[in-house]
């Protein structure tokens, strides 16, 4: 086991640094001139946008430019955007919010995907599990932007529950509506999922060998059918806490969320390479462990899944 | 019971992702303003530390406006008003000499001298520094010097201190219009210690504005700042509120919704969505509109062939008649845009609506098609040619691209489309570059209210910002004429017979003035907007 996870950590590193250099290359070849863009409309001062050249060493050739990034990332120095800040205060305030509004989401998914899941599942065709399953295709089908427009408005402009808009705290009370949207799609392919996997497993051998010992209704409902339909569902929940933190752009451009998203908007929009990369390297991180965590979890669920 | 092992482990992972995202989050100051008179408005994270000459977007400009004062302001109709000047003195456009008021001075207690001005726009200047608005020293005698590529002098030799309160500057030519801008930005003072430690002055800026800022961590970056009123400001424009908070948005759309839900109080301008119902949804009495010292053209660049010589002058002409200015900003822009007359605003001091010749801004679609006839006779369209207009995607500009496009079509039947540029930064550097293949758009938001500063920098000979490598050497000479007129008015005046000369040449096809759309919460009262489309701040009351 212990051996699996340091092969699984040392397997980061080449993933780390290609998607590293990657991601430079592609952000080296957007089109136009990041530094003319700084001077707008006005005439670009070419003696000053050199120098602003050389201090973000867009002067050099592309491989140059990424080994000075390596460089300064071995000693934990990321670079500083284009209005001066350095990259890794960026970085300090963006990923506690957009995490909160992920691990939110990624709650609000798994806890209601699950339970409403599970009761479809094992009230199969009655008029409990044909409603759930209409809802959740309507907010399958249903886009983010518009299910985030028309929350905001009701819940926000009309009834006034919450603010429409998060603003400087970001704190946990002021995401949950925002993460209610963000997890809303996912909500909807979880419970879905759950519902397949419980009655796929309701028919299985040992779910009968279980009820056919005595054991109570709850004990087989727990042990037996939720824990072994509960694998799709981790794999889902994985890869999708990776999405959240990285596509939850649209969502917290609504709720004017200061967070991963938008910064990385900005970073594009405006050609900053080392905000880019830095801000997408942390994500591919936090991707990986997140893949990780859930193989480790199958274990757990099902002992018979073993790493050597 | 293993499943309660499981559930340790995933309660263990929830808690220490919850430790992870509590840590860093920010406290909610929003309460304190609930107990004063302070307001919140709108605006955008700046994106150059704070700076006078270092920030030049609008962003930055309207807190720097707040924090510091120049020798002028600017009153809602673009009108100057001597702040820190106590005059300003000249015989013949070229030399000047400003003497300061008594008794000014900024929130650290450093009295402002004429050395507050004279370093700052050294600084300003100085190509090692390089702050990016650099280029409003040009005019100063000297500046060729500091703004060299590895320039070692850095003092402009144009500036001199006479006294505490006294300096001098000499231009490298004569401009009437000088003194207008002496109320931009780039032309701020700037205490002694911003030049120990620019990058962190830039960040906690000592001003000698109206307003400051509120502590030590009034800036929370890409999320809000904070200003209070400066309780020793001594000017013209005096806070009527307590403070002042720009909450940072990403989109209109955001800031709207927080504006109807009386979550922020002043928003400068009406997402595109709610553009035909921000009226009913705001109210009588909660919204105001005006023009504004911004305006939208088309530029065709001289160096494309069918757009050069006798067949090009009428082409242009031509395809100024074609666009009904009236339709496309009642329809597409429901009033957020009034058709152009010129190339200035209207808001601007000398603004003439009915210049001669300005009938060629004016919808004609026959004589319109007579002119694209005349000069398909002397040279015609390149077979199979599209004329294409270039425009950003990333700002919401297709729909009128492509009516334009439209008009074109129908009325001189040349194939006309839109050319989508991903990002503003692409489409600024084919521009700059000078590798167009077609017209773009253009657009010019003033610095300071004069018309030469809608003029000069856009269509005067080899300008920073003429983009179309316009030349005319009658155009030049009336610009020089008008900076060397002994008044502003007369100046004004000669600006407006060079506007003729343009209006003849077409460089770029006026379209639109932009018409601010300023909206504001139940709680406030007395919001104006600026000659500028910004509201006016210091004026704004909570109710």
């Amino acid at each position: 086991m212990t051996r699996y996870i340091a092969r699984r950590v040392l397997q980061m590193i080449p993933v780390f640094f290609g998607a590293t250099l990657l991601v430079y290359f592609l952000v080296f070849s957007l089109p136009g001139d990041p530094i003319a863009a700084l001077f707008g409309d006005r005439p670009v001062n070419e003696v000053v946008a050199a120098q602003l050249r050389e201090q973000y060493n867009l002067d050099q050739p592309f491989i140059v430019q990424y080994l000075l990034y390596l460089k300064n990332l071995l000693t934990f120095n990321l670079g500083n955007d284009f209005s001066g800040r350095p990259v890794a205060e960026v970085l300090g305030q963006i990923f506690p919010v957009t995490m909160r509004l992920a691990v939110l989401a990624l709650l609000f998914e798994a806890v209601f995907g699950i339970v409403f899941g599970l009761i479809a599942g094992l009230k199969k065709g009655r008029i409990f599990d044909a409603t759930v399953l209409f809802v959740s295709l309507v907010v399958i089908a249903i886009p983010v932007f518009v299910l985030g427009f028309l929350l905001q408005f009701i819940i926000g402009v009309k009834l006034g529950w919450a603010s429409p808009t998060v603003g400087a705290s970001a704190g946990w009370s002021d995401l949950i509506l925002p993460a209610v949207v963000l997890g809303l799609a996912s909500f909807a392919y979880v419970l879905r999922l759950t519902r397949t996997s419980v009655i796929e497993n309701m028919n299985a051998d040992y779910v009968r060998t279980a009820t056919a010992k005595g054991l109570s209704r709850g004990r087989v409902v727990t042990v037996h059918i939720l824990r072994n339909s509960l694998i799709p569902v981790i794999t889902f929940l994985g890869a999708d806490l990776g999405a959240l933190m990285g596509g939850a752009i649209v969502t917290e451009g609504i709720f004017n969320v200061p967070g991963v998203g938008q910064k990385l908007y900005q970073a594009v929009i405006r050609g900053e390479g080392p905000t880019i990369v830095s801000i997408v390297s942390v994500l591919v991180l936090v991707y990986v462990v997140a893949n990780l965590l859930v193989d480790l979890l199958y274990a757990w669920l099902d002992p018979r899944i073993r790493y050597e | 019971m293993r499943l309660q092992r499981v559930s340790k482990v995933v309660s263990v992972a929830v808690v220490a992702a919850l430790a992870l995202g509590a840590c860093g989050g920010g406290s909610n100051n929003a309460d304190s303003a609930a107990t004063s008179t302070s307001i919140t408005a709108n605006g955008t994270e700046p994106q150059n530390p704070l700076l006078p000459a270092n920030t030049n977007e609008v962003g930055g400009g309207r807190i720097m406006d707040l924090l510091f004062e120049g020798l002028l302001s600017y009153d809602a109709d673009g009108k100057t008003v001597n702040e820190i000047a106590e005059s300003i003195e000249t015989t013949d456009s070229q030399n000047y000499t400003i003497t300061l008021k008594d008794g000014k001075t900024f929130t650290n207690g450093e009295p402002v001298t004429a050395s507050s001005f004279v370093d700052a726009w050294n600084f300003g200047a100085a190509a090692k520094n390089a702050q990016l608005n650099s280029y409003f020293f040009e005019s100063i005698k000297g500046y060729d010097e500091v703004s060299a590529e590895g320039a070692t002098t850095e003092t402009m030799s144009g500036l001199n201190v006479v006294d505490e309160k006294t300096f001098t500057v000499e231009l490298s030519q004569p401009e009437s219009d000088w003194p207008l801008r002496l109320g931009y930005t780039a032309f701020y003072p700037l205490p002694a210690e911003a030049f120990e430690d620019p990058a962190a002055f830039g960040e906690n800026p000592v001003g000698n504005g109206p307003y400051m800022l509120a502590g030590d961590n009034a800036w929370q970056h890409e999320v809000q700042i904070d200003l209070v009123a400066n309780p020793d400001y001594t000017g013209t424009r005096v806070p009527q509120n307590d403070g002042v908070t720009f909450k940072f948005y990403s989109s209109y759309d955001a800031a709207y919704a927080d504006l109807q839900a009386d979550n922020l109080d002043v928003l400068d301008q009406m997402p595109a969505a709610a553009q035909k119902t921000f009226k009913s949804d705001l109210g009588e009495g909660r919204y105001s509109e005006k023009p504004t010292a911004q305006n939208q053209t088309i530029t065709i660049p001289q160096y494309l062939e069918e757009f050069s010589g006798e067949a090009g002058a009428l082409r242009r002409q031509a395809i100024s008649m074609a666009v009904n200015r009236e339709e496309i900003t009642d329809v597409i822009f429901s009033g957020a845009r009034q058709p152009a007359n010129d190339f200035t605003s209207p808001v601007i001091e000398g603004f003439n609506a009915e210049l001669p010749g300005s009938e060629v801004l004016a919808y004609n679609p026959e004589r319109a098609k007579e002119l694209w006839d005349q000069a398909e006779a002397i040279s015609p369209w390149p077979e199979g040619k599209a004329f294409t207009i270039g425009y950003n995607a990333d700002g919401d500009h297709k729909e009128w691209v492509d009516a334009v496009c439209n008009s074109l079509k129908n009325n001189l039947g040349v194939d006309a489309q839109g050319k989508a540029y991903s990002t503003f930064k692409e489409l600024r550097s084919d521009a700059t570059a000078k590798t167009l293949s077609g017209a773009i758009r253009t657009g010019w938001q003033a610095d300071y209210p004069s018309l030469y500063n809608f003029l000069g920098p856009l269509y005067a000979t080899g300008a920073g910002s003429n983009d179309g490598d316009y030349t005319s050497q009658t155009f030049d000479d009336l610009l020089a004429a008008g900076l060397s007129a002994a008044t502003a008015e007369e100046g004004a005046a000669i600006f407006n017979q060079a506007q003729e000369v343009l209006l003849k040449d077409l460089p770029v096809i006026p379209l639109w003035y932009q018409v601010s759309q300023t909206g504001w919460s139940n709680n406030v009262t007395d919001v104006e907007t600026g000659w500028n489309g910004v509201p006016v701040y210091y004026n704004i009351a909570r109710k």
